[in-house]
């Protein structure tokens, strides 16, 4: 068994009013000196060994992420 | 799936000679809000209403379906991302190639981008707020499967609600939709929800499929709705289906 991590983000031409929502917040938190946030989602998952980096790739890119309008990263 | 041209089987409904029961299916998935308004709205046209399960590969011999608006499977992942794999979407996704007539209503707009049968995606709404107002909308492409019972350019009536109907594309994307006429529907009168190019719907090449945020179902009595604007996208099905036998 082996922990990959996907986390998918919002492409950065795509608007993530979500992410501007939190840099709002954030100013009427007080806090200065942030330029920008971008929301994202993170994925743990317990995979078997046998399972390749490709299938990894074809899960992260059919289901856990729209190649639309996010991309994503996968760490193993 | 197959996809047959108009069969012409007994029961003909009552007030329409012409119409021959054409069936008509509404997908249920786990959350699906607008089913059996739906439903209604195809009765009300003059077809057969068939309810679907997504559960169900066999599609009961419909002629055409509707992806109704809601919440499948609670929005989880994103929306319309886990609809788009059921077992009925994979006969849906064969028929809409083959040609058979699909309208995607807000969720099932969102489903239809998700499994590629139409480009771009829908995004949160740039206010960030859900927004239910009743929305003037022009008619831009009067010739597909679902609008043919409208005129180009003409002004209508219909309910928008949805928190995430902002539709995103690429601008190669947009522009071959702008140049091919598949922008189906464009928001006037301000834009509800961010979306680019004020794109309320599109559709496919073949101009079958056709995705739209806003809820024609709503909008087919005027006991419920703003009017009844909404009753000529399943009007327009049904002469589709018609004319084609």
């Amino acid at each position: 068994m082996a922990r990959v991590v996907v986390d998918v983000v919002m492409k950065p031409e795509i608007l993530d009013p979500q992410g501007q929502a939190i840099l709002n917040a954030l100013g009427r938190l007080g806090v200065e000196g942030v330029q920008s946030v971008r929301q994202g989602k993170h994925f743990e998952l317990e995979v078997d060994d046998d399972i390749d980096d490709a299938e990894l790739t074809r899960i992260a890119d059919t289901l856990l992420a729209n190649p639309v309008i996010e991309d994503f990263t996968i760490h193993r | 799936m197959h996809v047959r041209t108009v069969g012409r089987r007994g029961g003909s409904a009552p007030g329409n000679l012409s119409a021959v029961a054409v069936r008509v299916g509404v997908v249920t998935f786990p959350g699906s809000l607008d089913d059996r308004d739906a439903l209604r709205a195809i009765r009300l046209a003059g077809a057969e209403p068939v309810p679907l399960w997504h559960g169900e590969k066999w599609l009961s011999d419909v002629r055409a379906v509707i992806l109704p608006g809601g919440f499948s499977y609670g929005d989880y992942l994103r929306c319309g991302a886990i609809a788009r794999f059921s077992p009925a979407m994979e006969s849906i996704i064969d028929g809409a190639r083959h040609g058979m007539p699909v309208l995607g209503i807000c969720n099932g707009f969102q489903v239809l981008c998700e499994a590629h049968l139409l480009p771009g995606a829908l995004i949160r709404n740039r206010s960030q707020k859900f927004v239910c107002r009743d929305q003037e909308l022009r008619i831009e492409n009067a010739e597909t499967a679902w609008t043919s019972e409208y005129q180009a350019g003409q002004r209508v009536v219909i309910p928008v609600k949805n928190a995430e109907g902002g539709y995103v594309a690429d601008q190669r994307t947009l522009d071959e939709l702008e140049a091919e006429g598949r922008v189906v529907a464009r928001y006037v009168g301000g834009n509800p929800n961010g979306s680019l190019r004020d794109i309320a719907g599109i559709c496919n090449v073949a101009g079958n499929v056709v995705g739209l945020m806003p809820h024609p179902e709503h909008a087919t009595d005027p006991l419920t709705g703003p009017g009844t604007d909404g009753l000529a996208f399943f009007a327009s099905m049904l002469n589709s289906l018609v004319s084609a036998a």
